[in-house]
């Protein structure tokens, strides 16, 4: 187990060095380190510290890395579990944007598997919900009801999905990567001990091994990891929103609801939720907008965040800004996009008089289409932009808004 | 009372730059610092043992390198440091870090609360604070971005959720993992690093944490990373001419011929 190198074919090249994400690679001189060649005169020492990711190994023309990983041996119970589930995420009582994401993409998936689509479905008076999500295309909801679970809360939601995973064995739970499925789903892993992977923005099917392919963004999607779990079930990952298209409503698609109540059962509930205050100033949510107009340090101060606003009004969009914009207090936390702010990934990104540091690049950078307004050219934005526009925002942002204003009417 | 604090170190990102042509991550020359998100578990830390009295106590799970972000965690004020490390960690996915980072919170002694950063900038999985709080059968409340309140058996605090936020109370032990907003981390001191440089890191092993050998490293990590690779560049952007109107007019059609609006 580990990762070695291979002592007769390291030439030294050095081209390993750079792909290692973690820098661990180093290149030293054989005759310090006692391994001699006939021909190389430095050799590749990896240092502590390493993960297996294997990003070295495509690089090197020696093949002179070696990892290997010790073989789990494969669970006997493993081929028990069958079926695809989606945690159907609801707040207030409204499914969340996302999951009927999952359910477009999980349908796809069981169905090359072979196997149904389920929902898992907490809360209270969910009746008419539960057929909503059959109509959009799950073969059957698990609708646990009560009145604990009508507001989520970590640990009766672990209870009862770690209870309902280990009477039903599905192979896949997909979860949307929200600020709840992230905690929960975790949660929900590390007590049944089984894998997870967070944030993946691709799944498909290794129909030959039956594995569950999810791809993710990592070192702020500057690189892509592909990770299985190959020896326990359920597969579970949490997935980006606005990543999968959502399901088709079909009102005549087929699926039964097992409907539970938890009233009466003993769930654990160590935490108290007390109130929830909305944020006045988003009135379009960031996470699910398909239209993000942004502002950063070019608009100069925070009384200029107007022609931001109007924009993204224009275009029933919400309203983001760069960390610069925020430091400056110019405006609230929540709208901040990038690495220490949200991820997002919108049908449009407009930036407007953000430069692009690389800590907002891979905040963003995932949009689909990527419009930069800078009055620099030099400015790395209009690297990643699909649109560029070298101009003076208070000039340029207004003139689009009044476009708009025209075309959309 | 007695605050624990999880860092990780990290690659510092500020100096990761993507090669344009390879369109890989060039790492020359890149240093190793405290996760950014971190920090401001480490400054909570530190204001929560100013207000109440008590320890605080900083650990991390990583290489034997991963003693300088320690260092700096001590150089601001913490008071006891712990690195868990050993060859056998090698391989770890989020499980079994949790797993292993309990084991040593749990060697530590009482504690009345853990704090995380809510995720790390190399993985951004977010997955090991709730992970740890899982193992250690205590509650957790994640992306805190204010402490209400907090007294020896009871914490309230206001959670950053999409559309706003949550307030939330919970008994003592428990876990919480912060969010930027929570703070501004203080820069360490002359005298603080005066005195990281000399203090002594407590460094623990497998066997010191008492952890079960199936649950660590790759044999205790249920996932594997079958493959990395970099994403295909953007294409190159299309910069629209003109005066504003007509650099206005241009995106609009290209944006309804993207059929996007």
């Amino acid at each position: 187990m580990g990762i070695e190198i291979i002592e007769d074919k390291c030439s030294g090249c050095s081209l390993c060095v750079k792909y290692c994400p973690f820098g661990l690679i180093k290149i030293v001189s054989r005759e310090e380190v006692g391994r001699p060649h006939p021909k190389y005169k430095k050799i590749a020492v990896i240092g502590q510290g390493c993960n297996l990711c294997g990003a070295c190994l495509e690089p090197c023309s020696f093949q002179a890395i070696l990892i290997e990983r010790e073989e789990a041996k494969p669970l006997a119970d493993i081929s028990q579990y069958k079926g695809v589930w989606v945690f159907a995420e609801q707040k207030k009582g409204e499914i969340q944007g996302v999951v009927y994401e999952l359910i477009g993409e999980g349908r796809k998936l069981a169905d090359q598997l072979g196997e149904k689509l389920s929902c898992v479905l907490l809360g209270e008076g969910m009746d008419e919900k539960a057929k909503e999500l059959i109509a959009y295309g799950a073969d059957r909801v698990y609708q646990i009801e009560g009145s604990i679970l009508r507001e989520f809360q970590d640990d009766p939601y672990t209870d009862v999905l770690t209870d309902l995973i280990e009477k039903e064995k599905p192979e896949i739970v997909l979860m949307g990567a929200t600020a709840i499925g992230r905690s929960f789903a975790s949660r929900v892993a590390a007590r049944l001990g089984t894998g997870l992977t967070a944030d993946c923005t691709e799944l498909a099917i290794d129909l030959e091994k039956r594995q569950l392919l999810q791809t993710r963004p990592a070192f702020g999607g500057n690189i892509m990891a592909t990770i299985t779990t190959p020896h326990s079930r359920p597969q579970m990952a949490t997935v980006r929103h606005k990543v999968f298209k959502k399901a088709i409503r079909q009102g005549n698609h087929q699926g039964d609801v097992v409907k539970e109540s938890v009233e009466g059962k003993h769930l654990s509930l160590r935490t108290k939720l007390l109130n929830m205050v909305e944020d006045i100033t988003q009135t379009v949510k960031l996470a699910d907008a398909d239209i993000i107009v942004s502002g950063g340090r070019g608009l100069g101060g925070p009384e200029n965040f107007h022609i931001i606003e109007a924009l993204a009004r224009t275009l029933g969009g919400a309203v983001g800004a760069s960390r610069a914009a925020v430091d400056a207090g110019w405006m609230p936390y929540s709208h901040q996009v990038g690495q220490t702010g949200r991820t997002v990934c919108p049908k449009i990104y407009i930036a407007c008089g953000i430069s692009g540091a690389i800590q907002h690049l891979v905040g963003m950078q995932s949009s689909e289409i990527i419009v930069a307004i800078n009055k620099d050219p030099n400015a790395p934005i209009f690297k990643v932009a699909t649109y560029g526009i070298e101009g003076d925002l208070f000039q340029v942002v207004p003139a689009l808004t009044k476009t708009l204003k025209e075309v959309l009417g | 009372m007695n605050f624990i604090v999880c860092i990780k170190q990290v690659p510092g990102t500020t100096e990761v730059k993507i090669n344009p042509r390879t369109n890989t991550l060039i790492r020359e020359g890149v240093e190793s610092i405290v996760n950014p998100f971190d920090t401001y578990a480490i400054e909570e830390g530190l204001r929560l043992k100013e207000r109440m009295g008590g320890k605080v106590t900083v650990i991390s799970m990583g290489p034997p390198q991963a003693e300088s972000a320690l260092r700096e965690a001590l150089s601001m004020g913490c008071d006891e440091a712990v690195l868990v490390t050993d060859p056998a960690f090698a391989g770890s996915d989020t499980l079994a870090t949790s797993y292993t980072l309990a084991c040593g919170i749990g060697k530590i002694g009482e504690f009345d609360l853990v704090i995380c950063g809510k995720q790390a900038i190399d993985g951004d999985t977010a997955q090991v604070g709730p992970g740890i709080a899982e193992k250690l059968e205590i509650p957790a409340v994640t992306y805190v971005k204010k402490i209400e309140e907090i007294n020896e058996g009871l914490v309230r605090v206001e959670r950053m959720m999409e559309e706003g936020y949550e307030v939330i109370e919970m008994g003592l032990p428990a876990l919480i993992t912060v969010v930027k907003e929570i703070n501004e981390p203080r820069l360490p001191s002359l005298k603080g690093m005066m005195r990281a440089r000399k203090a002594k890191i407590q460094i623990w092993n497998a066997s010191d944490i008492a952890c079960e050998k199936t649950r660590i490293g790759q044999p205790g990590s249920p996932t594997i990373v079958n493959r990395i690779f970099t994403p295909p560049p953007r294409k190159g952007g299309e910069m629209l001419l003109g005066d504003p109107e007509e650099q206005a007019q241009k995106l609009v059609e290209k944006l309804r011929q993207a059929k996007v609006i």
